[in-house]
């Protein structure tokens, strides 16, 4: 029934136009000393979108409550002998078992009273369809024939039209930042709930996290910690391996593409590396714990070091490869977007390549670049699968990369794995952990928005 | 040109294609010794593409062709044998567009001396850079923001910014596109004085799009038309009596 509904409010909406412009037209054909405001392609629009909008909201608003609307009022036409004393849910129960017999799945041999519920049901349905339908039509014959009467040759249909437009884009950009601010909120709450039952201190500054609580009386477990400064230790500890990686891997590729490569080269080798970044991340785990991780430990052991089987290095490694494109396409193209002239003065004075790379591009392009190496940091801080996978769950204070080694999203994922109640400090310390890490991100992207801004205004 | 002046620079049969397109046809001509050659001829001609093969500057464009001779002080410039590095330092360059660093204005002067070696601390570093910007007639407008980046300074401030960045390095030979194209007539009397005292030491090939200039500074001229180099010699002559008629309109102001 929707879907026909929308089709009808389209073409009435085309309809709205083509009437819309036609007395558009009119205006212009009749224009006589005065002019006419708008060409009739707005007159047209102005009237198609107060037709077609409106409609559209009514069907939205039908759709979200009619199911609420006629639930209850089925629920109060049940028989009272048959509902009288039932909890919430076994009258849910009820409720469902109406609907699946209305919708046509009948199992065994219902209570009459079901049966007849679900008759109602559908009698129901059909008149609120049939209604919904009547009040669509009926408003915009009604709304075509208001906004109709209001055209006229001085009308400002441009303007009007281009106000709802505007409002639409308002309306889109609220709905991105009110989903920020739901997230934002849902997080401060539920951190609010975990730091009652563990003193923020604790949190902060605690060496030693053993969340593994008990969640019932009967389960045998440790009394638990909330420490969380050796899982934001690891997370730096693999962030900052994947950096020493990523970072001069990814500025060499840069400067070699923008400055050395022949432009045939570079067309072929930049999209390569920028599938690095495209890869599906479990692809990279894998690959971090079978081929990475055992060389790491085979290599450790002919050296006589003891190697961890999930080590730092394995997944802080595979993970600098994977955001080295993030830092060698965007250096590469702040690079290449310093003016040709830059170089070309440089290279005038008698400097050589070198020195005109190290002295004059790579400064007058190191905005770009710090933008390329924070973006490439804070996808770092945030990647879970690669650590989940290859560098361990067991939180220790560690700067030797061949031992193993946790981060703070892995620790939301094994806080919200498995046996989890909503009230226990286990599962509310992984929002308390997203929170920082929110936090966290957040900073760097502000950091490097500021740089590219800077960024911005030198060449403008 | 009288006879005891040297040639420090000559080109012959130089040619320069852009891809498919030629620029420059067959030219032939020297720039002397301590002299102050100007090009001229409408835009587009071949001027700066002509100064550009003077220090091998074409060599940063990929499509950019360039054949024929050009020597200086007798030795074939694109020979293999030659260092580009070292032949840059020595015939520098200042661009028709300013191009100043985003450095500080003092960063901008210190460039050349500092990759050159040509200092040996900072007070003589110091003393080169103010000298360089008092050459360039600059020096009291920027001394109390010698560290503020030379990006932010007005065109013409950048324009002559840019002279005394590659006047700081001491060349031997410095061409010059267009050096005043931004300048008012106060700033360019005094760019004009500095190429006249420069001479005395260098070697300048100026491109020009002002008579009064060419005529003021030079004492020869080139004048180009249509990628072809129609008429050379003493400036007097080229402005008092032009053998060629293209050159006579042009000076007259009938093309260009
Ligand atoms: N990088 C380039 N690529 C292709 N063609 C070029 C390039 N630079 C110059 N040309 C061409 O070579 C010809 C000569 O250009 P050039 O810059 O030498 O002129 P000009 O005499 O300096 O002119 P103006 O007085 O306007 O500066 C022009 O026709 C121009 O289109
Ligand atoms: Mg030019």
């Amino acid at each position: 029934m929707a879907g026909y509904l929308i089709l009808t409010i389209i073409a009435f909406s085309l309809i709205a136009f083509w009437i819309g412009r036609s007395a558009g037209n009119k205006f212009v054909a009749d224009a006589q000393g005065t002019t006419v405001h708008s060409l009739p392609g707005y007159h047209g629009a102005f009237v198609a979108v107060w037709v077609g909008l409106p409609a559209l909201v009514l069907l939205l608003l039908w759709l979200v409550f009619q199911d609420n609307v006629i639930d209850s009022l089925l629920l109060s036409s049940l028989p009272q002998s048959e509902i009288a004393g039932l909890t919430p849910a076994q009258l849910n129960l009820v409720m469902t078992e109406i609907k699946t017999v209305a919708s046509g799945t009948i199992f065994g041999e219902p209570a009459p009273h079901i049966m007849q519920g679900a008759e109602t049901l559908t009698r129901w349905r059909g008149i609120a369809g049939w209604a919904m339908v009547a009040t669509s039509v009926c408003l915009m014959l009604l709304m075509l024939f208001f906004t109709r009467s209001r055209l006229s040759a001085r009308f400002r249909a441009r303007n009007q039209f281009e106000a709802v437009i505007s409002g639409l884009m308002i309306f889109c950009s609220v709905a991105a930042i009110l989903t920020t601010i739901g997230i934002i909120v849902s997080l401060l709450y539920e951190s609010y709930a975990f730091f009652q039952l563990v003193p923020p201190h604790e949190f902060f500054f605690g060496l030693n996290w053993e969340p593994q609580i008990a969640i019932r009386e009967d389960q045998v477990a440790g009394a638990g910690a909330f420490g969380a400064v050796p899982v934001f230790y690891g997370t730096l500890v693999i962030a900052t391996l994947a950096m020493a990686v990523a970072t001069p891997i990814g500025l060499f590729t840069a400067i070699y593409l923008a400055e050395y490569a022949s432009e045939r080269f570079r067309n072929i080798v930049k999209p390569i590396l920028e599938i690095l970044a495209g890869v599906p991340t479990v692809v990279y785990g894998f690959f971090a714990v079978l081929t990475v991780a055992p060389a790491i430990r085979e290599a450790g052991t002919l050296m006589g070091l003891a190697t961890s089987p999930n080590s730092a290095l394995a997944a802080g490694g595979v993970m600098g490869i994977m955001i080295i494109p993030f830092i060698s396409s965007l250096s590469d193209d702040a690079i290449r977007a310093v003016p040709r002239s830059m170089s070309d003065g440089s290279l005038a004075m008698g400097a050589t390549r070198a020195e005109t790379i190290t002295r004059v591009l790579l400064p007058a392009a190191l905005p770009g670049i710090m933008g390329g190496i924070l973006l490439a940091l804070s996808r770092a801080i945030g990647e879970t699968m690669i650590v989940v996978m290859a560098a361990g769950l067991i939180a220790t204070m560690t700067i030797n990369p061949l031992d193993s080694v946790t981060t703070v999203t892995v620790q939301i994922v094994t806080l919200l794995i498995g046996d989890t109640a909503f009230d226990s400090p286990k599962t509310l310390a992984a929002f308390a952990l997203g929170l920082v890490l929110f936090f966290v991100t957040l900073c760097l992207n502000v950091v490097a928005l500021r740089i590219v801004q800077k960024y911005r205004e030198q060449y403008e | 040109m009288s006879e005891q002046i040297k040639v420090k620079m000559r080109g012959e049969n130089v040619c320069v294609h852009y891809g498919e397109k030629q620029a420059l046809f067959d030219v032939n001509l020297d720039i002397g010794t301590n002299q102050v050659t100007s090009l001229i001829g409408p835009s587009g001609c071949g001027k700066s593409t002509f100064l550009r093969c003077l220090n091998r500057m074409n060599d940063t464009i990929d499509i950019c062709r360039v054949t024929g001779d050009l020597t200086l002080d007798g030795q074939n410039i694109y020979d293999r044998a030659i260092d580009v590095v070292e032949l840059r330092a020595r015939v520098g360059m200042v661009f028709q567009k300013p191009n100043p660093f985003p450095k500080s204005i003092y960063e901008n002067v210190a460039y050349g001396p500092r990759i050159h070696g040509l200092t040996r601390d900072k007070t003589e570093m110091d003393e080169v850079v103010e000298n360089s910007l008092k050459r360039a007639g600059i020096w009291e407008e920027v001394k109390d923001r010698l560290d503020q980046p030379g990006t932010g300074l007005s065109g013409g401030q950048q324009q002559r910014l840019c002279i005394a960045r590659a006047i700081a390095t001491k060349p031997e030979v410095l061409l010059m596109d267009e050096p005043c194209s931004a300048l008012d007539p106060i700033a360019t009397a005094i760019i004009e004085e500095l190429i006249d005292e420069l001479r005395e030491n260098f070697t300048i090939a100026i491109v020009t799009h002002s008579m009064q200039q060419a005529a003021r500074v030079s004492q020869k001229t080139a004048f180009f038309h249509l990628g072809k180099l129609i008429e050379e010699g003493d400036t007097e002559e080229i402005f008092t009596n032009p053998q060629n008629k293209k050159t006579q309109d042009y000076i007259t102001g009938r093309i260009g």
